[in-house]
């Protein structure tokens, strides 16, 4: 059942009051590249990678609600190059070290920076910043050098297990990802929790002890298909 | 895991009365976590920081997470961790500061402390930090002292603030001749002039006591906006929004509670025309929140008055008080049942985002000052989630003229766009620094003639979100159909560097940037390191079109205006000065890339090996 429906790209996409053009888009089994948004968790619009042009007018899907008859553009030159540079402000923000990274092969940033073609060096500076690991707890380490401060975890920890482990901290490029205490011991994160769990964190940055590498390089799942295949599958044409 | 409660006090290294004073100050706003800037603020005032184990007690008086209070805590410029000096000097180091002698203030400040920027001596006495624009660049150089300011520095005077300190007398004495006896006005004066150099028919010239406020409660609510949409008003913040249709919205709205916020985080820089109007017509601002309750149906409002105008904290707070004893504030207001209205002030602590309204109100609810996302605008879900109207201190000022006078009255002046007067703060290189309220559709050439700076090469209209033009269009107009501004006009003569004005713009908004979003967060760093480039000589022609290119991102993928407007500088000064940048972009002329410095590459490797290179380093005495 839907209330109205509006364009992505020249396709009709059903939607319903209070959904966001996102929501809609991923129903219709059109992908909207995304790095903060997860399904199931609040919608944040930081990463901007899921910008769209709503009327010409640049909008985060994840957060914009959809209108009736509005003209989105998602697909073309222009938005993939917005995109690829907010991909490529992430790689040079933290310390991205792809063929030392247990999660390559699952890891989001990867996985849409080879679906948008960042296939070269790029112009930008790398910032290369110095943060410490905690590897207090038993059984969960962070390094969050690899970090995009996409907050899932935040949210997963607040919204799905009712616990606040993570948060932000600082102001500007100073801010990050930080636990609730001096340090990851001192929180109640247990690894059994959504927010340590491998779909949440869609970088290496939370690392569950102990379960490297259980499955090969080359055999994950952005090893066999694009990022975003799970919503284009969807699609009935 | 929680840890036993005798632990925590012996790990805390915070006294049991220490910490019974943390929670007396969270008792004072009623462990309200809404409330967590006065809290922060009091503990900060008291402790000289805000110390994990303070953030403790806090989250547990307040029933929030440790890493809740820390997110808020590590937001603000004037929170630290760390103890700051007893006195703390802040000094302003706009770029106006840095042309008015910075440098040999700063310099006397460091020899008379022994300690450089950015430490505390080591008996807790001073700390000694730079902060960017403090509202006073018609007085710079000028810094923060405490909850005081001074302005006009010189390093004598500098000479002479410190000896007194350090002499043991309060900074209220030294900065303020004779402040036990003065009233918070007199004080507010003695430390700042506010060089109305122009007082326009509107708002700095004589306003009639609460004349609006009277024709608002005859009136009533549908009236009072119909008059404002007459007159044309729109917001003076610099967006310039039509103010009867946000308060049409607001009251449209359904719901039990609504507020009205006063903007009063002034922070472009070169913007300090609300720090004039609060000092000299505070009634007024009040008054006009009062009427914009009454067409709205709020019975609560805050002023959020930017940290770095703590100084007329007092001042303020009496005029408050004065208005609920004339029963012009607080229950049945004018004796008109039913019109109930009260005014809390919520202080900032160093936080330019904080002008954004929807950072404004996440800072007012005691959270980091990160804009909302967008639909639901404030007029719906603002304030705690209910319909709210933000609106500058100068709109609302307008608005009270505009009720106590006439809609006709205020739309004849200005232009059919933009209605009215309109206060531009004019610093920089000009003979008469200060305030000037004239009638929107002044050109440049006028108001600079009228300031005595005949001789401007480039004027920065809006301050550094806005424009910076050059001699050529000061025909140019201001006004929202030309040069849009909230009111700063900083000038600059032929002398001054504009690529080392840009850079400094361009660090301020790396400083300033909330972090919430990609674009803002990364994209003005890197564009902050590109102009350094170019003022190293270390650019090529084609990092101009990589200028362009990176600020089109920023601009078209930001969350907020912060990123919407912060590639301005460079984009305003590529279009306008043009050659400014093609001067110093050199092709390399031996293949290499220019901006590759074998020097900073190889520096940690240097460090690492203790020892340096005979090939690379060309000085062996450093």
């Amino acid at each position: 059942m839907s209330d109205f429906s509006f364009m992505i790209d020249g396709v009709e996409i059903p939607a319903c009051e209070g959904q966001t053009i996102l929501e809609a888009a991923d129903a219709a089994g059109i992908y909207i590249p995304r790095l903060c948004d997860h399904e199931g968790l609040r919608h944040q619009g930081s990463c901007r990678v899921c910008t769209v042009k709503a009327n010409g007018r640049s909008v985060a899907a994840c957060t914009q609600p959809a209108a009736p008859d509005i003209l989105v553009e998602n697909e073309n030159a222009h938005i993939n190059k917005l995109r690829r540079d907010l991909v490529e402000m992430l790689f040079h923000e933290g310390n991205h070290l792809c063929p030392i990274c247990e999660a390559s092969g699952n890891c989001e940033l990867q996985a849409m920076a080879y679906r948008l073609d960042m296939t070269e060096p790029t112009q930008f500076p790398y910032l290369e910043p110095c943060r410490a690991l905690d590897a207090s707890h038993p059984d969960i380490a962070l390094d969050t050098n690899r970090c995009i401060s996409c907050g899932r975890c935040i949210r997963a920890s607040q919204d799905v297990d009712g616990k606040g482990v993570f948060g932000y901290v600082g102001r500007g490029i100073h801010r990050r990802v930080s636990v609730n205490g001096d340090t990851l011991a001192d929180t109640d994160a247990e690894v059994t929790d959504f927010a340590i769990s491998s779909e949440v964190c869609p970088v290496g940055c939370i690392i569950r002890k102990r379960e490297g590498f259980t499955t090969p390089i080359g055999e994950r799942e952005f090893d066999k298909a694009l990022i975003g295949h799970d919503i284009e599958e969807k699609r009935d044409d | 895991m929680a840890s036993h409660p005798e632990d925590t006090a012996q790990k805390s290294g915070l006294s049991l009365e220490e910490k019974a004073t943390i929670r007396s100050i969270c008792r004072e706003v009623e462990d309200d976590p809404a409330r967590m800037m006065d809290i922060l603020l009091r503990v900060q005032d008291r402790f000289r920081c805000i110390s994990a184990p303070a953030m403790d007690v806090i989250a547990e008086a307040t029933g929030l997470s440790r890493i809740a209070v820390e997110g808020v805590a590590s937001f603000y410029a004037f929170f630290s961790s760390e103890p700051k000096g007893r006195v703390t000097i802040r000094l302003c180091d706009d770029i106006i500061d840095r042309f008015s002698g910075l440098a040999s203030v700063t310099a006397a400040f460091e020899n008379a402390l022994s300690i450089t920027v950015g430490e505390t001596t080591p008996d807790g006495a001073f700390s000694l930090e730079y902060t960017p624009c403090i509202g006073l660049c018609d007085q710079a150089p000028a810094a923060m002292v405490n909850d005081l300011v001074v302005t006009n520095l010189t390093a004598e005077r500098v000479h002479e603030i410190v000896a007194a300190l350090k002499a043991g007398a309060p900074p209220e004495e030294v900065l303020v001749d004779r402040y036990a006896e003065r009233t918070p006005y007199q004080r507010a004066k003695e430390m700042v002039s506010n060089n109305i150099r122009h007082a326009g028919p509107v708002l700095l010239g004589p306003v009639p006591e609460d004349a609006g406020l009277e024709a608002a409660v005859e009136t009533g609510p549908a009236q009072i906006i119909r008059t404002l949409e007459t007159s044309g008003l729109r917001g003076c913040g610099g967006a310039g929004f039509p103010t009867g249709r946000k308060w049409r919205a607001a009251a449209a709205t359904e719901a039990d509670r609504r507020f009205v916020i006063c903007n009063a985080d002034e922070g472009e820089p070169g913007t300090f025309k609300d720090r004039v109007l609060l000092t000299e017509r505070p009634h007024l601002v009040f008054e006009g929140m009062t009427i914009a309750a009454r067409a709205i149906g709020a019975k609560e409002g805050i002023i959020y008055l930017r940290g770095e105008y703590v100084y007329l904290r007092d001042l303020l707070e009496e005029v408050l008080a004065d208005r609920r004893n004339r029963g012009l504030l607080g229950p049945a207001i004018m004796g008109v049942d039913g019109f109930d209205f009260d005014i809390r002030l919520q202080l900032g602590a160093g936080a330019y985002i904080c002008g954004e309204e929807g950072a404004l109100i996440s800072s007012c609810e005691g959270l980091p000052g990160e804009p909302k996302t967008r639909p639901p605008f404030p007029v719906t879900r603002g304030y705690l989630g209910c319909p709210t109207v933000v609106n500058n201190v100068e709109t609302l000022c307008h608005a009270a003229r505009i009720l106590g006078t006439g809609a006709q009255w205020f739309a004849g002046m200005g232009t059919k766009d933009s209605p009215g007067t309109k206060l531009f703060s004019v610093s920089g290189d000009c003979l008469n620094p200060g305030i000037y309220e004239l009638p929107y559709g002044v050109s440049i050439r006028d108001l600079l003639e009228m300031v005595g700076a005949e001789d401007a090469a480039a004027v920065l209209v809006g301050g550094p979100s806005g424009t910076m033009i050059a001699r050529d269009t000061f025909d140019r107009r201001l006004a929202f159909d030309d040069l849009a501004t909230g009111g700063a006009v900083v000038v600059f003569n032929g002398d001054r560097n504009i690529l080392e004005i840009v850079e400094y713009y361009m660090s301020f908004f790396v400083h300033e940037s909330c972090g919430y979003c990609t674009p803002c967060r990364v994209g003005n760093v890197f564009l902050q390191k590109a102009i350094g480039k170019f003022r190293k000589g270390l650019a090529n022609p084609s990092d101009i079109a990589y200028l362009r290119d990176l600020s089109d991102t920023i601009i078209e993928t930001s969350r907020c205006g912060l990123g919407m407007t912060s590639p301005n500088p460079i984009l305003s000064t590529l279009e306008n000065f043009p050659l400014v940048y093609s001067a110093v972009a050199k092709p390399s002329a031996d293949r290499t890339r220019a901006t590759f410095d074998i020097q900073s590459a190889i520096e940690n490797a240097r460090q690492l090996a203790k020892r340096r290179s005979h090939i690379y380093d060309r000085d062996f005495t450093k």
